[in-house]
């Protein structure tokens, strides 16, 4: 897997800034945020609600809702182009097509009026341009392949009639059902129990071998990042602050940040008192501080801190931290 | 307690969410014009606004075109339409108020009994609001003002009593959401009796839906008085409504169009200023469609 | 769905019932009933024996609202005014009623619901706002004064008679004449009625649309790299007709209410016209009968509705 990563990556997004405009004032939701995704890769984008990660996500298919909200400045390059400057029908081509999305809530998510069925097989014609059988064919096939029993059975079904985690499945189904090279997946395990949970992320992890597809999983818990994630992005305020393979970001953590996320995960092994959480809250995305949007919940804040925000420092290889003490985080 | 203080800064900036539209504004000056001009004309200063009495005739000048002397012209026995269409106004809104009142009245009251007691009181009132929908309106109060004798009271009370139901679905609604909430369990909790519970502590939080279908019942109310007054149920000639200025005018339609264009106009804008500006208070108060844009 | 149809009629069943006690409680409870009028010396004998007969004022008053039920299905309440039974003249006239209804709720679903969507799609737009406009003009615009308005302007301007069913000359007519005459005399009632329920629609349909575009699947449906259109006239709408099934329920009662006045205005043979000159004459055994009629008629059109929305809907079809 690490060798994979010296190819050229599928996606590059450059100095991304999303903002929307609302009658309160802009929010900066998304600042300056590069990253690359290279093929057959899981990266995970990691971060609190309201850090920007879904919004990045959006962006990246140009389904940010567009009064509001604008792609203020940046390049995303997939393919050799700059899907930033492509207009509607072009994105439409890219969408479901070679760049797939998953939502967090299957049920809301799949519309109860149609089948499953139908679903799937709309987005094989649309983009396959097979004829009405062979496309039925294809979405059995593809629905057997997210593991739903019964595929030829379960096509004719509602959304309603199946259960959360097969509802998930269905989706799953419905996003690779055109063979994208790469899968936006948005908290796609954060609606549902637990032990489903895990076997939908072997799931994905089984699927992106076969297929050879990278995926951008986007998730607030760690956990699922240690199962499932080759490099991680850290997001706060809007901005990247860490980013890197999963062991660097696990063992040489550079980023108060991150280490706060880490801390915060209670060990079944330890006894302790008191959680330990990250003092403070999340920022208003309207009124973000100066300097480093970090610092007033930071221990390890200094004078420099608070004034300039830090540029991304180079720990390692490929590992950054948006940090001015990143050498003396731990 | 907490519910207030959510209720009290709410107001603020709804109110500048509320001026931001402006046909309601419009439609709110309209209703402030129309309501001065009912005063003035109930109370005796009508002198202020035209020289004549709504019920001074003139037979010579009968049926005469909109002119300096009559802005909107006479009809069959000369008096002038312009004042006629002004006295006309305090009938309108004065059925208008008052069948809305009596109509949310009992409206609270059904809801909120059915909304904080549930179970089978609830199913009971809530059959008897389905079986009551059911009955043509208009049919109903047509009948029952037929029954009764047309007087401009019954018709009040009439509109009143068949229109509730819509302000009882929604206190209802949101007595049963409220009544799940933190404050009223402490009152419970400390022995309150339920009536003071429902009167005091939960109905004005209740409210905010109550006001958008008040002024739209009221646009409705005014269209079915005039309806009435048109069928010959409501005021009664001499006195002039709307309605009945446009019944007399029905006979000379041909010869005298600005018998009927004039009063029927006069509805028309009162009754649309209510309805924009119970839409407009229905979008300010509706938290789901603010926020962007 | 067999037990969403099973409960829907048990429901129905009880509303009718609940309908008929209301309706049997106003005509002989209310002050200025039948019953007063017995007790009224100046009152004929012959109408007191009418009122006898219709009412069985001699038995206790449980008996009596069983006997009502039963004159009424069997058709033994007579009139007041001729003595006619009261079912014979409804049904000469209710037809008509109908007729003018189902064209004006066709009227109003057909204009309605384009309206709305592209009022919704539009949102903000010039034409939104201007459609938003017309539709609250709708609702406020008396039916009355409309129609007196296009009747003063069809006369003046193209001399064309409005009144009443037929023109007076259709002996001469071939038949194609007759049925557009028809036509003619149904289309100018049926707009106005429909005018009040257009505007109400629309807006509805155009609020229903915005609810469902801000839904989850909907921003699935764009994912899929769906074109714009198809996403809205397929994924949107087909959600947001759904509930609109369960408006057609209410149309009814404000139809028929509307038909008192629009039936009396254009002198249209119906149910309406025959209930305002049944309440002119006291004539409360029509009367009654016809309020009682319509919210029946009510009540099965929203049956009805409540069908076909658990047809529409798959979360109740196949539940």
């Amino acid at each position: 897997m690490n060798n994979e990563r010296l190819k050229n990556p599928i996606l590059e997004v450059r100095s991304l800034s999303v903002y929307f405009s609302t009658e309160e004032g802009i929010i900066k939701a998304v600042e300056d945020v590069s990253f690359e995704i290279y093929p057959s890769e899981i990266l995970c984008l990691v971060g609190e609600s309201g850090c920007g990660k879904s919004v990045t996500a959006l962006s990246i298919l140009k389904l940010i809702p567009s009064p509001p909200g604008e792609i203020i400045s940046g390049r995303i390059i997939f393919n050799g182009r700059d899907i930033t400057k492509l207009s509607e029908k072009e994105m439409e081509k890219i969408r479901g097509n070679e760049i797939s999305m998953i939502f967090q809530e299957p049920m809301t998510s799949l519309n109860p009026v149609f089948t499953i069925g139908d679903q799937i097989i709309e987005a094989i014609e649309l983009h396959q341009r097979l004829k009405r059988n062979e496309a039925r064919k294809k979405a059995i096939e593809i629905l057997g392949k997210v593991k739903i029993p019964l595929p030829d059975k379960r096509i004719d079904d509602y959304p309603h009639q199946l259960s959360g985690g097969m509802r998930q499945r269905a989706m799953i189904a419905m996003a690779l059902s055109c063979e994208p090279k790469l899968l936006i997946a948005d908290e796609p395990t954060t609606a549902l129990d637990v032990t489903i949970q895990a076997q939908v992320l072997s799931l994905l992890k089984e699927i992106q071998s076969e297929m050879d597809m990278a995926i951008m999983l986007i998730t607030h818990d760690l956990g699922i990042v240690s199962e499932i994630a080759d490099r991680v992005a850290v997001m706060y305020g809007g901005r990247l602050v860490e980013t890197g393979p999963i062991d660097d970001i696990f063992n040489h953590t550079s980023h108060p940040y991150t280490k706060g996320l880490l801390d915060s995960i209670p060990k079944i092994e330890e006894k302790i008192k008191r959680l330990n959480a990250i003092p403070g809250q999340v920022p208003n995305p309207m009124d973000l501080p100066q300097g480093c949007k970090f610092h007033p919940r930071c221990s390890m804040a200094v004078e420099e801190c608070r004034n300039i925000e830090p540029q991304l420092f180079k720990v390692n290889g490929n590992h950054f931290s948006r940090c001015f003490r990143w050498k003396d985080c731990c | 307690m907490g519910s207030e203080r959510s209720y009290k800064q709410g107001s603020k900036s709804f109110w500048i969410y509320f001026k931001k539209n402006r046909l309601a504004m419009i439609g709110l000056v309209i209703i402030i014009i129309m309501f001065i001009i009912a005063g003035l004309t109930r109370f005796g200063l009508g002198i202020i606004l035209t020289p004549y009495d709504p019920g001074q005739t003139n037979v010579s000048l009968k049926l005469s075109p909109p002119s300096f002397k009559h802005y909107l012209g006479t009809d069959h026995l000369g008096r002038d339409l312009y004042t006629r269409i002004l006295y006309g106004s305090q009938i309108s809104l004065s059925v208008g108020f008052v069948a809305v009142a009596i109509s949310i009245l009992i409206g609270i009251l059904v809801g909120s009994i059915s909304g904080y007691y549930g179970g089978w009181v609830d199913s009971l009132l809530m059959r008897f609001v389905d079986i009551m929908l059911c009955f043509p309106s208009f049919f109903l109060i047509l009948t029952i003002v037929a029954l009764l004798g047309p007087s401009l009271f019954k018709v009040m009370l009439v509109i009143g009593i068949t229109s509730w139901m819509g302000t009882a679905r929604f206190v209802r609604a949101e007595f049963l959401s409220l009544r799940e909430r933190d404050f009223v369990q402490a009152a419970r909790a400390l022995g309150v009796k339920d009536s003071r519970i429902m009167f005091r502590h939960i109905l004005p939080n209740a409210l905010a839906p109550v006001f958008v279908t008040a002024t739209l019942d009221v646009a409705s109310a005014i269209l079915v008085e005039a309806g009435l007054s048109f069928l010959g149920f409501g005021a009664q000639p001499p006195t002039p409504s709307w309605g009945n200025i446009l019944t007399e005018g029905r006979t000379y339609i041909f010869d005298a169009w600005w018998l009927t264009v004039f009063p029927g106009f006069a509805i028309l804008i009162t009754v649309l200023s209510f309805n924009l500006v119970g839409e407009a208070l229905r979008d300010a108060l509706d938290p789901r469609l603010r926020g962007i844009r | 769905m067999t037990e969403y149809i099973i409960r829907r009629l048990i429901y129905t069943f009880i509303t009718l019932i609940g309908i008929s006690i209301v309706s049997w409680v106003i005509i002989t409870q209310a002050p200025g009933s039948p019953i007063a009028i017995t007790l009224d010396p100046k009152v004929s004998p012959k109408i007191i024996e009418q009122m006898e007969k219709n009412y069985d004022l001699d038995k206790p008053i449980y008996q009596q609202y069983f006997l009502w039920l039963k004159r009424l299905f069997t058709g033994n309440l007579y009139s007041f005014k001729d003595g006619r039974p009261v079912l014979e003249k409804i049904n000469e006239r209710i037809w008509n009623t109908l007729l003018l209804n189902l064209f004006a709720i066709l009227i109003i679903f057909s204009l309605a619901i384009p309206l709305g969507v592209f009022s919704a799609r539009r949102q903000y737009s010039f034409l939104d706002r201007l459609g938003t406009f017309g539709a609250y003009l709708g609702i406020s615009i008396p039916s009355f004064w409309l129609a007196y308005l296009l009747i003063l302007a069809t006369v003046k301007l193209f001399g064309y008679p409005v009144l009443g069913m037929r023109s007076f000359v259709t002996e001469e007519f071939t038949n194609i004449e007759i049925v557009f005459d028809r036509i003619w005399h149904l289309m100018l009632p049926a707009i106005i009625m429909a005018i009040h329920g257009i505007g109400g629609l629309s807006r509805y349909t155009r609020s229903s649309m915005l609810e469902v575009i801000r839904q989850d699947y909907i921003r699935t449906a764009r994912a899929k790299g769906l074109p714009e259109d198809t996403v809205y006239y397929k994924h949107a709408l087909r959600n947001a007709l759904l509930p609109i099934i369960t408006i057609f329920g209410f149309l009814i009662p404000s139809l028929i209410g509307g038909s008192i006045i629009m039936e009396t205005v254009f002198a249209w043979p119906g149910i309406g016209r025959l209930a305002y000159q049944a309440v002119l004459a006291r004539d409360y055994p029509v009367v009654m009968t016809i309020t009682t009629i319509s919210a029946v008629l009510t009540l099965a059109g929203n049956f009805i509705a409540d069908i076909l929305y658990g047809i529409a809907d798959p979360r109740i079809r196949y539940g």
